[in-house]
């Protein structure tokens, strides 16, 4: 069996488009979240969101291969192009090794409406223009990734609601464990303009804290009212322990364990169950004792039952250590198809750095929140190994264990 | 619409929407070239020409216009 490493991390977030700018804003507690008027104008519950630039590919790819690529690939390409440049991987590299792609997105909400809503209006197919097809499919991000990069290893998109890149991180890393990959580009999308949610704010998911949006997100506070979505792309390099020693990689963390799980519940509303197997899975998987992980990045969404169950599957799982735990997602809001590896890079900042970033907005826990540790506030704190949850609707639950270097 | 009108307005939305300078869209340059279109993005210009004109280049039409002033004769015959 290979070891696994991480060699390359790159992201397009609401806390920064560097690792650098992302690192800072954890360390200071900036907030990435904003009050949307034009979300209001167009009939949001809740207005607000993370505030998310859009990169500017023209001077990078040709008119005629953009068209092929929605918000969401744009993201994954400019957190890629930084991921694959941390890692000193070049494209005479990439053409010269069988390099694979797995990436997390589960969404294709704005593409698909552009495009049916222009052949509604003419009633003509050939309205929807060349890059529709492309753009619509959710796969978009992997078929556009993997023929900017020529990348000729294994091309496939996770869809698994919120856990769908800490899922295509777990399959990358079964992949390269078991052999059958030296290197796979890992990570998640995540859409953020508002046809991406607007059925979401619809179920009334969302914070209504619009009079203070930088702490609306406050996960496992005892007055948290709902999450605030976001939304960028974050992508990292996995390969495997040989190969990287072999190109003289610099090596950042190894993934030593995934565990999963399904709840078999209900669509929406998570159980304790679930969560806990998966994290029990991880750490048994993985040979682990819970006294080895320094840090939990948790799912943690802000949302009443969410948090609560989660925060009850960590007690659980954890026993009498108390862990330190954070929800990121109180800068972040929820990046949801992103958030796996998203959440996987700022803990992997945090390891590196010396720091547990504070869990912005939890000023009081609730019955259930109060069974953990949550740290409130950034604090230097030296951690070797972090685990990070990944839950998603359907009841699908992802687990994963890195390790530093 | 004018033909002027039509040239001007065809010429500021081909430029925006491929990317080149307008001042490339010459009547009689070969638009498939000046537009760089491929196979695929020669969808886009039947979709731009219908958003802004609602004239609609059916696929058997389109191999008899080459050239941008082919392209200005046909709208200005179908435009309303």
């Amino acid at each position: 069996m290979n070891r696994v490493v991480i060699t390359g991390m790159g992201i397009w977030s609401c806390l920064g488009q560097t690792l650098d700018e992302v690192r800072d804003s954890l360390y200071t507690g900036r907030s990435g979240i904003v009050l949307s008027a034009e979300r209001k104008e167009a009939g949001f519950r809740s207005g607000l969101c993370a505030n998310v630039p859009k990169p500017d590919l023209k001077k990078l790819i040709p008119r005629n291969l953009r068209m092929f690529m929605p918000e969401e690939a744009q993201y994954a390409y400019m957190a890629t192009l930084q991921a694959l440049d941390h890692a000193k991987i070049d494209q005479d590299f990439l053409d010269a090794h069988e390099v694979g792609i797995i990436y997390g997105n589960d969404s294709v909400a704005e593409a698909t409406m552009a495009a049916l809503d222009k052949f509604r209006e003419f009633r003509d197919t050939a309205a929807c223009g060349s890059g529709a097809i492309f753009q619509s499919m959710n796969s978009t991000v992997t078929m556009n990734l993997a023929c900017l990069f020529r990348l000729r290893g294994i091309n496939l998109t996770a869809s698994a609601a919120c856990a769908s890149s800490s899922l295509a991180i777990g399959n990358a890393y079964l992949l390269i464990k078991n052999g059958l990959q030296d290197c796979i580009i890992c990570g998640g999308a995540q859409e953020a303009n508002m046809y991406s949610v607007a059925s979401f704010d619809g179920i009334q998911a969302f914070s209504l804290r619009e009079d203070n949006p930088t702490q609306a997100s406050r996960p496992f506070d005892r007055d948290r009212d709902g999450l605030v979505p976001g939304g960028g792309a974050a992508t990292v390099i996995l390969e495997s322990y040989d190969h990287a020693v072999k190109r003289g990689a610099t090596i950042l963390g190894e993934i030593v364990s995934w565990g999963f799980s399904g709840n078999g519940d209900h669509i929406s509303t998570p159980n304790v169950a679930g969560p806990t197997r998966s994290l029990e899975l991880a750490l048994k998987n993985g040979g682990i004792l819970p006294q080895q992980i320094g840090y939990v990045n948790a799912h943690a969404t802000s949302t009443k039952a969410g948090d609560g169950r989660e925060a009850l599957a960590i007690a659980q799982t954890f026993g009498d250590y108390r862990v330190p735990v954070t929800s990121t997602k109180s800068q972040t809001g929820h990046e949801m198809w992103m958030a796996g590896a998203s959440e996987l890079i700022y803990s992997m900042l945090m390891m590196k750095n010396g720091f547990i970033a504070g869990n912005t907005g939890f000023e009081n826990p609730d019955e259930e929140t109060a069974k953990v540790n949550v740290v409130p506030e950034t604090r230097e704190a030296h951690f070797d190994m972090f685990l990070s949850n990944s839950f998603g609707f359907g009841g699908t639950n992802s687990t994963l264990i890195v390790k530093n270097i | 619409m004018t033909r002027e009108e039509i040239i001007e307005k065809v010429k500021g939305t081909l430029a925006e929407e491929f990317e080149v300078d307008e001042s490339v869209i010459q009547p009689e340059a070969v638009i498939y070239e000046t537009l760089q279109l491929d196979s695929l993005s020669l969808v886009d210009l039947v979709a731009v020409v219908q958003y802004t004109f609602k004239v609609k280049i059916p696929a058997e039409e389109l191999p008899t216009i080459k050239t941008f002033a082919q392209l200005y004769d046909y709208i200005e015959s179908h435009v309303a």
